[in-house]
């Protein structure tokens, strides 16, 4: 009799059934075990398919024709530099962290387009982008910057619904989008009536996202960031892009570093009024407010992605140095679970995309 | 060792309960997190890397203690089948808590992530970063948490079943509390 020497004790009566209690304890063992999978399921998004998951946003991004294997699943198309950020101190009234003490500090980065396609032809794209890599006192900071003044939309979800409505044959679905979406409208003017430019020199690139730095003191102050070009603007029009090229601006920016040397901005910090909004990247804040200018970024060498420095690198933007935190900005923690996403696949897909270089097998 | 006794050492007990908790917390916490874009996921990402590393260093204390304290016998009548279960079964829980908070800090740094703790506290890198190592140390860590998720359940029914329909004395050897003694000890 196994099962009664398994099941020996009181539960057992003399016949060698499991007495009423008895069933009764397996009962309540099987709802505890029950109860806890279900929890699992639900906690892991199993049984919520309406949930917003970084796959299903990644779902979202990947074009007509297939994700980009081995490739990131948004601003795809990109080349590394790397250089230095010149802190000029100036910075540390706002903010305690290491990287605005006055000095250098390496810089690693990466020029990029606004488009899931690695092979995109530059001229179609309209938003350009500047993923960086700060590295002061043993710390890292990462931020990942686009062209437009202010973001598309306010919300991550509006981000995944005007992926979904733009990637729609059907013309009503944008129509539908921007009802319900009306602070697109600004992006959509912009997209249509900012210059082009024929480099990533002449473009500034905007942080958009609300964050807190805290000072010495510990006073805190909501802030935004942009990275201003030193190069002049030489507006041109989408046509005559198109004209010089698919791949443009890659050629143009390693020329460009090679001939006239290295390439600067200035990171200009904006500070928040009480009652500005920093939990929505599509409001810019008004005019005159406070900036500060907290150092130069110099590009200094252009290496091709494929073997480059960037590739290994997820410009997440929560990655953050003491004295910087985030805000009430919903984005950076909706990119960040995305990114590292699309960080995990692009790893696992890395022969899709084999490296050419000796440095790394 | 001290086979003679009935229960764990207190300090043995608390260990056990207090990991207990962090664990079945870090499993839950794992899938919530990397099915969310929420704000609360870098919060989530946080909570996890520091646990986890917490959880690490705790393991170490635990094994100690086992080394020193020993644990209480089975009972006597317990069948040989199950005997072997739970000892493989605890082999394993001590395998997975080991080997987990590695695999996760491994993925981190194949992936050039910096490992920041709760409190500023850095972990330096031991591993540089690549592409091939990440995506096994990730999947590892993934699926080797869905095994240890399932094997905490089943821990959990086997001390149900002693504590409930056994009554054998197994349960009150790691009970926090004392328990009623209703059963003589096994011997």
């Amino acid at each position: 009799m196994r099962t009664a020497r398994v099941l020996h004790g009181e539960e057992m009566n003399n016949s060698g059934n499991l007495s009423r209690s008895g069933l009764g304890s397996l009962v309540l063992i099987a709802a505890i075990l029950g109860g806890a999978a279900a929890a699992f399921a639900y906690t892991a998004g199993w049984l919520s398919p309406d949930r917003l998951t970084p796959e299903r946003m990644i779902a979202a991004l990947a074009p007509p024709g297939g994700a980009p294997l081995g490739h990131r699943r948004n601003h795809a198309k990109g080349i590394c530099f790397t250089g230095v950020f010149e802190a000029n101190g100036n910075g540390r009234a706002l903010s305690r962290a290491k990287v605005f003490e006055r000095g250098n500090y390496p810089a690693l980065g990466r020029f990029n387009l606004g488009t899931a396609d690695p092979n995109a032809v530059d001229a179609t794209v309209r938003v350009r982008g500047l993923g960086l890599q700060i590295t002061a006192g043993g710390e890292e900071w990462r931020m990942a910057m686009i062209n437009p003044p202010f973001f598309a939309v306010s919300t991550p979800q509006s981000f995944h619904d005007l992926l979904i409505a733009s990637g729609k044959k059907d013309p009503d679905a944008m129509k539908t989008f921007i009802q319900a979406n009306p602070e697109f409208a600004a992006f959509a003017t912009w997209a249509k009536t900012a210059p082009w430019t024929a480099s990533y020199a002449e473009e500034p690139y905007h942080g958009l996202n609300s964050f807190i730095f805290t000072d010495a003191e510990g006073g805190e102050h909501a802030v935004r960031w942009s990275l201003l070009p030193a190069a002049p603007v030489v507006p041109i029009s989408q046509t005559e892009l198109e004209k010089r090229g698919p791949d443009f601006l890659e050629q143009e920016i390693v020329e460009r570093v090679r001939a006239s040397g290295p390439q600067r901005w200035t990171m200009v910090t904006t500070v928040a009024d009480p009652g500005d909004p920093t939990a929505d990247p599509s409001k810019a804040w008004p005019e005159g407010r406070r900036t500060v200018q907290v150092g130069t970024l110099v590009v200094q060498q252009i290496e091709q992605e494929r073997d480059g420095p960037c590739r290994d690198i997820n410009f997440d933007p929560t990655v953050l140095p003491r004295g910087i935190r985030l805000s009430d900005d919903p984005f950076p923690a909706a990119r960040s679970s995305v990114y590292r996403k699309s960080y995990d696949l692009r790893a696992a897909e890395a022969s899709d995309y084999p490296r050419t270089g000796t440095a790394k097998p | 060792m001290n086979n003679e006794a009935h229960r764990f050492a207190p300090i043995q007990r608390l260990l056990h309960w207090l990991m207990a908790a962090c664990i079945i917390a870090m499993l839950f916490i794992g899938v919530g997190m990397v099915s969310t874009v929420t704000p609360e996921y870098p919060s989530l990402i946080l909570i996890h890397e520091t646990l986890g590393v917490t959880l690490l260093l705790l393991v170490a204390i635990r094994l100690a203690l086992r080394l020193h304290y020993g644990a209480p016998r089975l009972p006597a009548d317990l069948p040989h089948a199950i005997r072997l279960a739970a000892r493989l079964s605890h082999l394993a829980l001590y395998g997975f808590m080991i080997i987990m908070p590695l695999l996760g800090l491994g993925m981190l740094w194949a992936a050039a992530y910096p490992v920041v703790l709760l409190g500023g506290i850095q972990i330096p890198a031991l591993l540089p970063q690549s592409d091939r190592a990440h995506t096994l140390l990730w999947n590892s860590h993934v699926y080797l948490g869905f095994a240890f998720f399932a094997l905490v359940l089943l821990h959990v029914a086997a001390a149900l079943f002693h504590a409930l329909i056994r009554r054998d004395g197994v349960f009150r050897s790691i009970a926090p509390l004392p328990l009623r003694n209703t059963t003589a000890p096994a011997e």
